[in-house]
């Protein structure tokens, strides 16, 4: 067992001790679980990262309403201990679940019935032990694939080169921690995520990373963790820019603020999972006049989207002048433009004309 | 009539008068048999049983006598039932004997005012009539009055036409060795058995009658013995003068034509419960009759007499005494329902005496939950006057409507929308006592709605569903507390595992610290209902 593992492993005897110490003492065994709610949630401006607060509270066995959450924490503590010291291979975090839904025999329920009772759990965990889900051999099904110049040894031993991934791209795997996902060489003048996955296609068929020595990254839509630890090491480890291209609507506006300063509800994992030098290239409401979008492929906004706008403009991650007024003139415009739309130019004017002009203009904003 | 008749010169009256005779009682009893309880051969069984039941112990509680009743039903044929009851009653007086058992309205209580089973002395020689009429056999009867004196024996008939008794046989028994009485009657009837049964009648009777021991042997000689639930007779009695409000016209005026004072005023002080000299005064000053004179001059007076009726109503004459009724009391009823019932709970309600049209009355409820009661279905409505089992037309009965008018949902019960009764195992039992029990019919089958003694028995009916609605709640709770508990056991298995996972410690004595903990200090929180504390629940942000 890698070290790390055997420091979590720690943790977690420490945190089964605490309970046994609680009991000893007569008292009502308990663990800290830190807030993951909004309110414990603050934007950290010196770094542009998304952070979770001390905020804790205790969740009590000797009490109705969370004796069953507490021994639901204590099985994952201990299955999460028992994966990591016996070395098996990564399970998913489905998977866990399966290992420990059970029936509690007398009591005629189930350890567990749904997933959704063992995830926030997990990452009540994670928070517990100060580790991520990545090292308590955990993993999240990504969905990204990338293609560009750059050469990864893989844990299994096999080299990659995602110069020659075919039309699929490479996959990005649940863990990318460097003993997994090792970056032999990397070539590349900038990186370019993309939000969605037919986007990423035709600009790979098109060999635009081949064109523009580029890296070519997407999560198909909102990234799993995996996608944006990804993007958080190349951030961290080369020098050079990163762009994010998405649709122009609240939703695309906030993939790429979860790309650069994290999420709410894993906040915690910002620090590893931001990428905070990320700029958002486009789509913006200037380039609709600038690239002469036409007006075809304009769809209105509807209810959802300006509720949407309205929670987004509150965000102190959205604080900024350059997107408030971004938010602004998209709710004067009253359209949404998605990047499939540009084809309505024409096929190739993505590639050829929209991502080089605005990357030569500097045409971007953060 | 037709003008014919008329013509003959005599008056009309003349001619009706030779028409005029008396109606033999056998024809009496035909035309009234339904009245009288006879009229389903199953029902001609209970009646009778019942009306020999209802007089050894009227006449063992008169004479301070533990009462000891046998009765057995026999099958004759497949029309008639032989029928024996017995008891260990003070015997009947051999001068009497033909006639209490062989003359209708004949009888020693009709005219007295207190709580008692039966009352016009019609009920036994009702039954002798139908036995009679039915069989073609005479009434055997057996009494002693005496160790020291024989016994002696009977076989008796009513004569149909002049309502006396005729004797067949009459000699020494010399095998009757204890005291007390013994009929034997053949009659056409039918066993059944259910909840309007004879056995159904005597176990209820058993119930309210705590100090009988009643035993029983069916045609198909299975014998069954309520035994007594107690050895104490029930409080006699007291016999009253009537109470100036419940009397009648009728009544009155016969009072007035029989009595020994000479005087109106010593009448009324004299025959009436609570009419002193000053209430007398003013009663007669009200009527505008003269306190002197005499009472047969103003039974002449109907007028007069309706004077003194509503003076009766308008002079404010103290409430009837109330020591004249025999509440069978919680304890006793208590037992006396456990004797014959396994219950999970028990309720008793004695109300006070209270007065209804000049007449002292008073309810008792019992009500029983769980045991060996019925679980399916609607509660069972036991009715009881006098200590004596109502069984027929329980739907025309004040105590059912007054019972219906209850919504027990209050009490912790189940009752389906527009039901009357609640759902359960539950037995329902209310008893009055009155020294004149208002019955809808002469067959005395159902009391008659009168607002007063509804109310009542709504009170009663309510205190005692009020403890069995706190019962079942706690019941509730307790059961409540249990599953919790039995919850945290199983939850405490399997977190002492996972504790022995990630701690090395060994997990039986983790899960006995746990037990220990959670029963010192902590099984508070499982009894309480409050509300438990909530988990925090992560925001969903999009993703």
């Amino acid at each position: 067992m890698a070290s790390r593992g055997q420091e979590i492993a720690d943790k977690l005897t420490k945190v089964g001790e605490s309970v046994l110490k609680d009991i000893d003492d007569g008292k009502n065994p308990s663990v800290d679980i830190t807030m993951r709610t909004l309110s414990n949630v603050y934007f950290d401006e010196k770094t542009g990262l998304i952070r979770l607060g001390d905020e804790k509270q205790k969740r009590y066995y000797f009490n109705l309403g969370q004796a069953k959450k507490f021994l639901q924490t204590m099985l994952i503590a201990k299955q999460i201990k028992i994966l990591l010291e016996q070395n098996k291979p990564a399970l998913s975090i489905r998977q866990l679940f399966y290992t420990l839904k059970h029936e509690i025999p007398g009591a005629g329920e189930n350890t567990f019935d749904i997933q959704e009772e063992s995830d926030p759990i997990i990452e009540d965990v994670e928070l517990m032990t100060d580790s991520l889900r990545e090292e308590l051999n955990l993993i999240a099904t990504p969905n990204g694939v990338l293609a560009g110049p750059m050469v990864v040894e893989d844990k299994t031993g096999d080299v990659l080169d995602f110069t020659r991934m075919g039309s699929a791209g490479g996959a990005v795997p649940p863990i990318v921690e460097d003993d997994f996902f090792h970056i032999k060489e990397m070539s590349a003048d900038y990186i370019l995520v993309v939000e969605k996955y037919a986007v990423w296609n035709l600009l790979n068929q098109e060999k635009y990373w081949k064109k523009n020595n580029c890296l070519l990254l997407t999560g198909k839509g909102q990234p799993a963790r995996a996608e944006r630890r990804l993007l958080a090491r190349f951030g961290a480890e080369y020098k050079i820019p990163i762009y994010v291209f998405t649709d122009m609507d609240p939703w695309g506006y906030y993939i790429y603020s979860v790309y650069k300063s994290g999420s709410i509800n894993l906040a915690f994992f910002s620090e590893k999972a931001a990428c905070p030098r990320a700029k958002y290239l486009g789509l913006s409401v200037k380039d609709v006049r600038d690239f002469d979008i036409p007006k075809s492929s304009w769809v209105k906004l509807n209810d959802e989207d300006y509720k949407r706008m309205e929670e987004i403009a509150g965000y102190p991650w959205f604080k900024k002048e350059k997107w408030q007024n971004e938010l602004a003139d998209l709710k004067k415009f009253g359209y949404k433009i998605e990047q499939d739309a540009l084809v309505s130019k024409s096929i190739e004017f993505t590639a050829n004309n929209y991502l080089p002009t605005k990357i030569e203009n500097k045409d971007w904003f953060d | 009539m037709t003008s014919a008749k008329t013509s003959d010169n005599a008056p009309i009256a003349v001619e009706l008068a030779k028409k005029q005779k008396a109606i033999s009682v056998a024809e009496f009893f035909e035309k009234n048999r339904h009245m009288l309880g006879f009229d389903s051969l199953p029902r001609c069984l209970i009646t009778c049983v019942k009306e020999a039941v209802d007089n050894a112990l009227d006449a063992c509680e008169e004479s301070s006598i533990l009462p000891d009743i046998y009765i057995r039903v026999r099958k004759v044929d497949d029309r008639i039932l032989n029928i024996v009851i017995e008891d260990n009653g003070p015997g009947v007086q051999r001068d009497v004997l033909p006639r209490v058992f062989g003359k209708l309205l004949y009888g020693s209580r009709f005219h007295a005012i207190r709580q008692s089973r039966g009352q016009q002395g019609i009920g036994i020689s009702a039954a002798v009539l139908y036995a009679q009429l039915t069989s073609g056999k005479p009434a055997r009867i057996t009494s002693r009055i005496d160790p020291k004196l024989p016994a002696y024996f009977y076989e008796l008939k009513i004569d149909t036409e002049t309502n006396e008794p005729r004797i067949i046989t009459e000699k020494f028994d010399d095998f009757f060795t204890s005291r007390g009485t013994r009929i034997e009657l053949n009659m056409e009837a039918t066993y059944v058995r259910g909840r309007q049964s004879v056995l159904e009648y005597l176990r209820n009777t058993a119930i309210v009658n705590p100090h009988a021991r009643i035993t029983f042997i069916d045609p198909y000689e299975e014998k069954t013995v309520f035994e007594r639930a107690c050895d104490v007779l029930p409080k006699q009695p007291v016999e009253i003068k009537p109470h100036p409000h419940g009397i009648e016209l009728g009544t009155l005026i016969k009072m007035l034509q029989s009595t020994d004072s000479l005087k109106l005023g010593s009448f009324l002080s004299n025959s009436f419960a609570k009419i002193g000299g000053h209430t007398m005064e003013s009663i007669c000053k009200e009527a505008n009759l003269d306190p002197n004179m005499a009472p047969q001059d103003l039974a002449k007076d109907t007028e007069g007499v309706r004077r003194i009726m509503a003076a009766f109503q308008k002079i404010k004459i103290q409430a009837p005494p109330k020591d004249c009724l025999s509440p069978i009391t919680g304890d006793l009823l208590k037992k006396g329902v456990t004797q014959n019932h396994r219950v999970d709970f028990i309720s008793t309600v004695s109300r006070p005496v209270n007065v209804c049209r000049g007449n002292p009355f008073l309810v008792e409820a019992v009500i029983a939950y769980g045991g060996d009661i019925d679980t399916e279905g609607r509660a069972e409505i036991y009715r009881i006057a006098n200590r004596v089992p109502l069984m027929y037309q329980q739907g025309a009965c004040a105590i059912t409507h007054a019972i219906e008018r209850i919504n027990w949902k209050n009490y912790s019960l189940e009752q389906p929308k527009g039901a009357k009764a609640p759902l359960g195992p539950i037995m329902i039992m209310v008893h009055l006592a009155s020294t004149n029990v208002p019955f809808t019919s002469e067959s005395k089958d159902a009391v008659a709605d009168i607002p007063e003694i509804e109310d009542e028995i709504e009170l009663a009916v309510r205190e005692a569903a009020r403890d069995l609605g706190r019962y079942l709640s706690e019941q509730k709770k307790a059961l409540d507390a249990r599953k919790k508990i039995k919850m945290f056991e199983s939850y405490t298995k399997e977190l002492s595992l996972a504790l022995e996972a990630l701690t090395g410690k060994d997990h039986d004595r983790i899960e006995s610290q746990f037990r220990d903990v959670l029963a010192r200090k902590y099984s508070k929180f499982i009894d309480t209902s409050e509300e438990p504390a909530k988990d925090i629940v992560p925001v969903k942000d999009g993703e």
